[in-house]
C-alpha cells in the first residue's frame, strides 16, 4: 500500500461519509434490538390477555358462590350448573394415571438408562419412545377406544381413561426420569460398586434416591399436561352429563377440560362464563401442581 | 459389565426383566396404536375405496350409521394444512425473534422471567385455548378489523392464530437451544471483524443454527396438524375445500372429535372412518416429526 493511498482513507469526506454510515447502522441496530423485544412481547401479551379473558368472563360466575359451583352436578339452567363431577373426576383420572405410568415409566428410564446394552433392540426402542412423544393425543383416544373401550370392553369408564392418559404421558416421564438418571454422576455407580454393590443394588440404592427429585418434577409436569387434555378423553367417550361420582374403576366418570368444551359449545352466554369460570378452577389446579413440581426442584435437586 | 451379569442373582435377574418389560412396553404401545388404526381402516377400506379416500373433494358422512356417506379426505387435509400454515405464518417470526431475543440479546434476569413465561404459555390446556380463540380472538381481534360480515364465528384464522400461540414455545425454545449451541468462536470472530449484536445475530447466529430452527418449525407443524381441541371450538366443523380463512372448516382431528361426540356406534362405516383419518394423521404426523428428528441430529453431529 502506498502512502497516497493511505492518506486517502484518512480524508475527511471519506471519514465523514464512514460515519454517517455508521449512524444509520446504529439506528438498524436500534430498530433491531425494538423488533426482537416486540416480537419477543407479543407472545407474553398474548398469555396475559388470555388469562385476563378468562378471569374477566369467568370470575362472577366463580365468586358468585364459589362452593355450590364446586359442589353442585351440571344442569340444563346455566345459573345452576356445578363442575363436582368433573372435579372429581379429574383428581381420579389423575391419580390413576399417576399409578399406572409412573412405575413403568421410572422402570423403562432404569432399564435405558442403567442395564441396556448398546445393541439394535436398544436403539429401537429409543427411537420408539422419541415417535411415541410425538404422537397426537387424538390418536392416543383412538388407541384407547379400540383397545381399552371396546376390545378390553371397559367402555367409558375411569379406567379406560386414566390407561389411556397413563399411556399418552408415558413416553413423556421416560425422558424426564432417564435425564435426571443420567444427571447423578458415574462416581456414586463407581463407589457403591467398588463397596461390593451389585448393580441393582447401586441403582436401588444410590442412583434412584438421587435422581427421585427431578423425576418426580418430571412426573407432575407430565400430570399436569394429562390433566389438561380433552381430545382423548372425548374420543373414548367418558359422559360430560353425570350425576354420579365413581365408585368403581369401571364407572364412567366426566373430567374438567370435557365440561369446559361442552359449555363452550353451547350458544348461552351463561354457559359461556361457566366455562370460563370451570377454566380458571382448571388453571388454578395446573398452577399449583407446577408450583409444587419447582418447589421439588429447586428444593431437593441435588447439585453435583 | 460382563464379571458383573456372570455372577448375578436370580432375583436380580428378575428385576432386570421387570425393567426390561417396562421399556419393551412402550413398544407394545406403537404396535397397539398401529393395530387399531389398521384394522379397523381396512374395515373402512372394504366398504369405502381408498382411492376416493384420497381423491374425493367431498367428506359427507351419512346420517346414523354413515352409509351412502361419500368419505373424500381431501377437504379435511385442506383445513388442516390451512390451520398447519396460517399456525407456522403467526408462530414462525414470533418463535423466531423470540429465540434470537433469549439468545443473544436478553440479560439472565430478563431470560430468567420470559422462558418460565413462555413455558406457561405451552402448558395452557388447548380448551382453554379454544374458548379464547372463540370468544376473544374472533370477537374482539378479528372482526373489529376485517368486518362482521366478512369474518363468520367459526373461521380457519381464529384456529390459526390459536394454534400459532401453542407452537412458538416449541419453535422458540428449540431454535434457542440451536443458536446457544452455536460456538462462540464464531460470534467473536464476527465482533473482531468489526460487527455489530444485529449484524452478528443475523449473519452468523441465524445460518449457523438454520436447521435447527427448521426442526423446530417441522415439529411445530407436526403439533398443530396434531393439534384438536382449539381448532374444533374456533375454526368449526364444516369440511369444505376453500382457502379463505375468515369461513368455517374442519381439520382431520376436528371431524375425528365430531364423529365421537355424535357417537359412532362400533361396527359401522362413520366409526370405522374415525380410524381411516387417525391413520392419516398418524402417518403425516410421524413423517413429519422423523424428518425433525433426521435435522436436529445432523446439527448435533456438526458442533459436538
Amino acid at each position: 500500500m502506498t502512502a497516497s493511498s493511505s492518506v486517502e482513507v484518512l480524508a475527511p469526506s471519506r471519514l465523514r461519509r464512514g460515519a454517517t454510515r455508521s449512524g444509520l447502522k446504529i439506528l438498524t441496530d436500534a430498530a433491531f434490538s425494538v423488533l426482537l423485544f416486540v416480537g419477543t412481547i407479543v407472545g407474553v401479551i398474548a398469555l396475559a390477555t388470555l388469562i385476563w379473558t378468562i378471569v374477566d368472563d369467568g370470575w362472577a360466575r366463580l365468586m358468585a358462590d364459589p362452593v355450590a359451583f364446586m359442589t353442585s352436578y351440571v344442569s340444563r339452567l346455566p345459573a345452576r350448573a356445578g363442575i363436582k363431577a368433573a372435579l372429581v373426576g379429574s383428581a381420579y383420572l389423575m391419580a390413576l394415571t399417576a399409578l399406572f405410568c409412573f412405575p413403568v415409566g421410572v422402570g423403562a428410564a432404569i432399564y435405558l438408562e442403567e442395564f441396556a446394552p448398546r445393541n439394535r433392540v436398544t436403539n429401537f426402542v429409543e427411537a420408539n419412545i422419541a415417535n411415541l412423544a410425538g404422537v397426537p393425543s387424538v390418536v392416543y383416544g383412538l388407541l384407547g377406544l379400540g383397545i381399552f373401550a371396546r376390545f378390553l370392553r371397559m367402555g367409558p369408564s375411569l379406567l379406560a381413561g386414566a390407561l389411556t392418559l397413563a399411556v399418552m404421558s408415558l413416553p413423556v416421564i421416560i425422558v424426564a426420569a432417564r435425564e435426571s438418571i443420567r444427571a447423578v454422576p458415574d462416581g456414586i455407580r463407581l463407589g457403591a460398586f467398588a463397596l461390593g454393590a451389585t448393580r441393582w443394588q447401586t441403582v436401588r440404592r444410590q442412583v434412584l434416591p438421587a435422581a427421585m427429585p427431578g423425576t418426580l418434577t418430571g412426573t407432575i409436569l407430565a400430570l399436569s399436561r394429562a390433566i389438561g387434555e380433552t381430545a382423548p378423553l372425548l374420543v373414548i367417550g367418558l359422559p360430560i352429563v353425570i350425576f354420579s361420582l365413581p365408585n368403581d374403576l369401571r364407572d364412567p366418570v366426566s373430567a374438567l377440560p370435557l365440561l369446559i368444551f361442552d359449555w363452550t359449545s353451547r350458544p348461552q352466554a351463561a354457559f359461556a362464563e361457566a366455562a370460563a369460570a370451570a377454566s380458571i378452577v382448571l388453571l388454578a389446579l395446573l398452577l399449583a401442581m407446577n408450583a409444587v413440581a419447582i418447589f421439588l426442584r429447586n428444593r431437593y435437586t441435588i447439585r453435583w | 459389565m460382563s464379571i458383573a451379569t456372570r455372577t448375578v442373582r436370580t432375583g436380580e435377574r428378575v428385576i432386570v426383566n421387570a425393567l426390561f418389560a417396562c421399556a419393551v412396553l412402550s413398544v407394545a404401545v406403537t404396535v397397539g396404536i398401529v393395530a387399531v388404526l389398521l384394522v379397523d381402516a381396512v374395515e373402512f377400506f372394504r366398504e369405502s375405496s381408498l382411492v376416493e379416500f384420497l381423491t374425493g373433494t367431498v367428506w359427507a358422512p351419512g346420517q346414523g350409521g354413515g352409509e351412502g356417506g361419500q368419505y373424500g379426505v381431501l377437504p379435511l387435509i385442506n383445513g388442516t394444512l390451512m390451520i398447519g400454515l396460517g399456525a407456522i405464518v403467526v408462530g414462525l417470526p414470533l418463535g423466531v425473534l423470540t429465540a434470537i431475543y433469549l439468545s443473544e440479546y436478553a440479560n439472565p434476569r430478563v431470560r430468567g422471567v420470559l422462558k418460565p413465561t413462555l413455558e406457561i404459555l405451552a402448558g395452557i390446556p388447548t380448551v382453554i385455548v379454544g374458548y379464547f380463540a372463540l370468544q376473544f380472538i374472533t370477537p374482539s381481534l378479528l372482526r373489529p378489523i376485517f368486518g362482521d360480515d366478512r369474518v363468520f364465528v367459526f373461521n380457519a384464522a381464529a384456529g390459526s392464530i390459536a394454534v400459532g400461540l401453542m407452537i412458538l414455545p416449541i419453535i422458540a425454545s428449540i431454535s434457542e437451544d440451536a443458536m446457544r449451541s452455536v460456538p462462540a468462536s464464531l460470534r467473536e470472530a464476527a465482533y473482531g471483524l468489526g460487527s455489530t449484536k444485529r449484524q452478528v445475530s443475523l449473519r452468523v447466529v441465524v445460518p449457523a443454527a438454520l436447521s435447527g430452527i427448521a426442526a423446530s418449525v417441522i415439529l411445530a407443524f407436526s403439533r398443530a396438524v396434531g393439534e384438536t381441541m382449539a381448532v374444533t371450538i374456533a375454526a368449526g366443523n364444516s369440511p369444505k375445500m376453500t382457502f379463505d380463512y375468515f369461513t368455517s372448516i374442519q381439520t382431520l382431528t376436528a371431524s375425528i372429535a365430531q364423529t365421537v361426540s355424535g357417537e359412532a356406534a362400533a361396527g359401522t362405516v362413520r366409526y370405522n372412518a374415525l380410524f381411516a383419518l387417525g391413520l392419516t394423521l398418524f402417518v403425516i404426523t410421524l413423517a413429519m416429526n422423523l424428518i425433525s428428528a433426521r435435522i436436529v441430529r445432523r446439527f448435533r453431529q456438526v458442533y459436538s
